[in-house]
């Protein structure tokens, strides 16, 4: 069965017709031709495919494009989208913080969802204090970030990189 | 035929990075910005208007006869444009890196779970598997052949293979593929005395289960037909021209009609040094007239690549009382599965690395591959020396252990240096600070006893413990690898280097086919142009076959060897503007060298932009490094290896022995890279081959029941993630390597080696259970 959908991608508006068994994944890569999000795994083990839908980081992988019919979706080019690198993705070159790359564009738009996490005062299972803000410690970031994969072990850098970005001086 | 309209990035259009940053500087990577911007084309984004996607049927039997394949079915859906099987294969109907003995599609039998049967392009990939699912293939199901020790001892009538294999030219030493048996190779070790005694003797024997590159970007291309009745592929692979001799054999066609260029790779370890989809692509390509794209799924890529070979190895260690090795015996048996990828060179790095970085007059070694209808395993980042380091770091501590002596000092006791005589015969004749490696590692601060919070310890925040059967250990370990290739094999690359004014700018461009596979060759290559020619803009060509070999990106080789042949085509260059600069200047080419864009001498500054004019100066030629040999088939001696790595790790652990959980609470890591030509890279390569290491030591394994593989998926295969990696503490040294240029020692792998092994130790150190298996389950920890 088709259904007409609309996205906004990295600010454009997307009007397409999709399979309902297409998941947000393939309709970014392989309708509207974003590949920065990337297919590692498919089962939303890896994730690869992070974006920010709606603002939260998402594994576009496990959502079907047509329960999101007038979402908006940030996908790591669209967090440069006038030219300037967003800070996560500085960051992220200046700490080193990835060898191949793949799992990059999803490492970044997970870092910008912690980040917003952090933020809004969302506790996790490294936070000290639940009812506290939470700090961008170390824990909290690897904690938060251990949903994506990095084969070539960047880690070491990752974290650095997402605290960097969020503004604390490592 | 147009190019593809998604193109790769680190392919066509050039890679140009920040300016600045020569040899041992930490230049930033020329690709970063398209990486973080998810720009950076992999094999997997490629895409063209016009394309088809393959796929591949796959034999659900790890060993059966094929009776007969009815396509029929297939070609009968609609969108469906072509149906393959190994009648469609023009040329030779078998490949290999080193045997040709690996069929692109089944022919007859099918020896492992997973083998390629069929190809179907369609115009939608689910089209293409909906399709395939419809061959009809009637297979008379054997028994499999899936333990190595049995396999060498079956008769022929239950051999694997049938027929004698042609050996390539590539074959990188003498190995023969045994039509009597399952043998792969057998290689022998004999030094000293063959019946030696000694006061303290320990035997033991160990087993490593098969790990995963498990690289992040699958398996994935896009075949472009040729209007020349030749084929374009772009494909994320490790060695393009090694992948093209083996295509023009499949297809039947000359090099000059199947040109390769290099797609975006996402991680490959060893993964990618063997073909997958890359013949399939062509071959649909070639039969459609139309791009044909192929992109494995996570399971599928389980099967579309070799893995670590399993290992299993007996060990006898002989001793004095004072600690001094007398002998050591090993027998070693590399599970090669269906067909042999690297296993003779593999069975190579294993046997003579088998006894690790130590002294020992006597040694008596066997080391063998072997057939069995287990899936295939080829190259992995240590190749070999990765397993025998679990065993023979496991010997150093037993050993230790049997005499009441510290561990490290009975390696320091033992370890090689310069001078050395390594168990092949082989002089030592570079640095080996083995011993400065482990004393460094026992200097660096412990880190602090476990926290009282419970997130902290084993199990995380799963509190499963409150801290009751929680026990600390810390393990040593060290590694020796051979960096390049070995035993007599013809190792170059070839660089071509142009300098020229655009633009009143001088650039530098360089051309190799080396590939980058994230391990920062493109950076390399412009911090060696940049140092040599005394320019700041570096442009890195799209890789591809269109200049030579660079051979392959393994073995810790590319910097050494590719940086080499850089080095090389860069002093020509620089030679040749130098003469020029001398004609114009009338000084001696003595007295000038290249600064900043110009040509400098005393008193003098003549900018390039006049020197060249609207010239270019190129250069292309092939570096080779100071050749090996092969060994003596009977006693493993001989000038085998180019250069050894040397790197030690020292790990933490806390365990909880009651539910056998392990945390790796910190690794120390000190290594000698002779020169650290990008000291950023090197810190990146530490770091992430001691989480493969890790990896393997406490969670990766295939598992594989009658020759089936039980667990592929991310679910099931677990790979470190950022909280499973501890903090680290690093230690790089350089001391030059007189034969290598600039002194450089190969990085990649040597972490790799030692970074198990450590975390091994230290939970036998925390548990006292001998552990002589990996990876180290729970159930191995609690006895249950």
């Amino acid at each position: 069965m088709d259904a007409d959908i609309t996205l906004t991608v990295d600010g454009a508006q997307q009007r397409l017709t999709v399979d309902t068994r297409t998941t947000l994944l393939d309709a970014l890569r392989e309708r509207i031709g974003n590949t920065s999000p990337k297919k590692g795994c498919d089962h939303g083990q890896c994730g690869a495919c992070t974006v920010l839908l709606d603002g939260d980081r998402a594994l576009s992988c496990l959502a079907l494009a047509v329960a999101h019919d007038g979402a908006e979706i940030t996908t790591a080019d669209g967090l440069a989208a006038d030219g300037e690198l967003h800070p996560v993705q500085q960051a992220f070159l200046e700490r080193d913080a990835f060898q191949c790359g793949y799992c990059t564009p999803g490492q970044v738009c997970s870092a910008v969802g912690v980040l917003d996490e952090v933020r809004r005062g969302w506790p996790s299972h490294a936070s000290q204090d639940l009812t506290a803000d939470p700090e961008l410690s170390h824990d909290e970031v690897a904690e938060r970030m251990s949903g994506n994969l990095c084969r070539c072990g960047a880690y070491a850098n990752i974290v650095p990189a997402v605290r960097q970005a969020g503004g604390v001086q490592a | 035929m147009s190019a593809p309209a998604r193109t790769p990035a680190g392919a066509p259009g050039h890679l140009t990075g920040p300016a600045g940053g020569g040899i041992g500087t930490d230049a930033q990577r020329p690709d970063g910005t398209l990486k973080v911007r998810g720009e950076f084309a992999y094999g997997s984004d490629l895409w063209m208007e016009d394309m088809l996607w393959g796929v591949t049927l796959r034999s659900p039997h790890p060993y059966a006869r094929i009776r007969s394949i009815d396509v029929g079915p297939a070609l009968a859906v609609p969108g469906v444009h072509a149906v393959l099987t190994s009648d469609d294969v023009p040329g030779a109907k078998a490949y290999g890196l080193e045997l040709a003995d690996q069929p692109v599609l089944a022919v007859d039998v099918v020896r492992y779970q997973g083998e390629p049967v069929a190809l179907v392009a369609a115009d939608h990939p689910e089209t293409a598997r909906a399709a395939a699912a419809r061959i009809v293939v009637d297979y008379e199901v054997w028994e499999p052949v899936t333990d190595a020790i049995a396999a060498l001892g079956h008769p022929r009538w239950n051999a694997v293979h049938e027929d004698d294999a042609e050996v390539t030219e590539l074959s990188r030493e003498s190995a023969h593929l045994h039509p009597e048996g399952n043998l792969v190779r057998h290689l022998k070790v004999r030094t000293g005395d063959p019946s030696p005694t000694a006061d303290v003797v320990v035997v033991n024997t160990y087993e490593v289960g098969m790990q995963d590159q498990a690289f992040l970007g699958p398996e994935s291309g896009l075949a472009v037909p040729a209007e020349d009745g030749g084929v374009e592929l772009y494909v994320a692979t490790q060695w393009l021209h090694v992948d093209q001799r083996q295509i023009c054999s499949a297809l039947g066609l000359p090099p000059e009609q199947v040109r390769l260029t290099l797609a975006g790779v996402g991680g490959a370890f060893g993964g990618r040094e063997d073909l997958s989809m890359h013949v399939h692509a062509c071959l649909l390509a070639l039969r459609t007239g139309r791009p044909v794209k192929m992109s494995y799924n996570r399971e599928e890529s389980f099967f579309g690549h070799v893995h670590r070979h399993p290992a299993t190895m007996r060990y006898e260690h002989g001793a004095t009382r004072d600690g001094d090795l007398v002998y050591v015996k090993a027998e070693i048996y590399f599970d090669g599965g269906a067909y042999a990828s690297s296993t003779p060179a593999v069975v190579g790095n294993g046997g003579t690395m088998g006894i690790g970085p130590y002294v020992v007059p006597n040694v008596h070694v066997d080391c063998y591959g072997a057939y069995t209808n287990n899936p295939p395993c080829g190259a992995m980042r240590g190749f070999g020396s990765v397993q025998t380091a679990f065993a023979y770091e496991s010997q150093m501590d037993a050993l230790a252990a049997a005499l009441g002596m510290d561990p490290v000092e009975l390696r320091c006791r033992n370890a090689m240096e310069q001078g050395s005589t390594a168990i092949t015969g082989q002089v030592i004749d570079s640095p080996a600070p083995v011993v400065e490696l482990l004393r460094r590692l026992e200097a660096m601060p412990m880190p602090d006893a476990a926290p009282d919070d419970l997130r902290h310890m084993p199990g995380g925040v799963s509190n499963t413990t409150h801290g009751e059967g929680v026990r600390r250990g810390v393990g040593y370990a060290v590694s020796y690898k051979n960096v390049a290739f070995s035993e007599g094999f013809d190792d170059y690359s070839t660089a071509r280097v142009r300098l020229e004014v655009v633009g009143g700018e001088p650039v530098a461009t360089v051309h190799t086919a080396a590939a980058e596979v994230g391990q920062g060759l493109v950076t390399v290559e412009q911090q060696i142009a940049r140092t040599e020619l005394g320019v700041d803009r570096v442009v890195v060509h799209p890789k591809d076959t269109q200049v030579g070999s660079a051979g392959s990106t393994s073995a810790s080789r590319q910097t050494y060897v590719t940086g080499g042949a850089v080095k090389a085509a860069c002093e020509a260059v620089r030679g040749q503007v130098l003469a020029r600069a001398a004609e114009l200047t009338g000084r001696p080419v003595g007295e000038l060298r290249l600064f900043d864009g110009a040509v400098v001498g005393e008193g003098l500054e003549l900018p390039l932009a006049e020197v060249l004019g609207d010239d270019a100066v190129e250069e292309t030629l092939e570096w080779r490094h100071r050749p090996t040999e092969a060994i003596d088939p009977e006693t493993g001696q001989g000038f085998a290896h180019v250069q050894y790595a040397f790197s030690a790790h020292r790990a933490v652990v806390d365990v909880d022995t009651e539910l056998g959980l392990v945390k790796v609470v910190e690794m120390a890591c000190t290594q000698d890279v002779g020169k650290a030509i990008n000291p950023q890279a090197v810190i990146g390569q530490i770091q992430g081959g001691t989480a493969q290491g890790l990896g393997l030591a406490v969670m990766e394994e295939i598992l594989i029941r009658d020759g089936k593989v039980q667990n592929p998926s991310f679910t099931d295969y677990l790979i470190p993630t950022i909280l499973d990696m501890p903090p680290m503490r690093i230690e790089v040294l350089e001391y030059a390597d007189p034969h290598a240029p600039y002194g450089l020692r190969g990085v990649g792998e040597a972490p790799n080696i030692s970074s198990g092994p450590a975390v091994l130790a230290a939970i036998r150190q925390a548990t006292g259970l001998p552990l002589t298996r990996v990876p180290v389950r729970p159930e191995h920890l609690t006895g249950t």
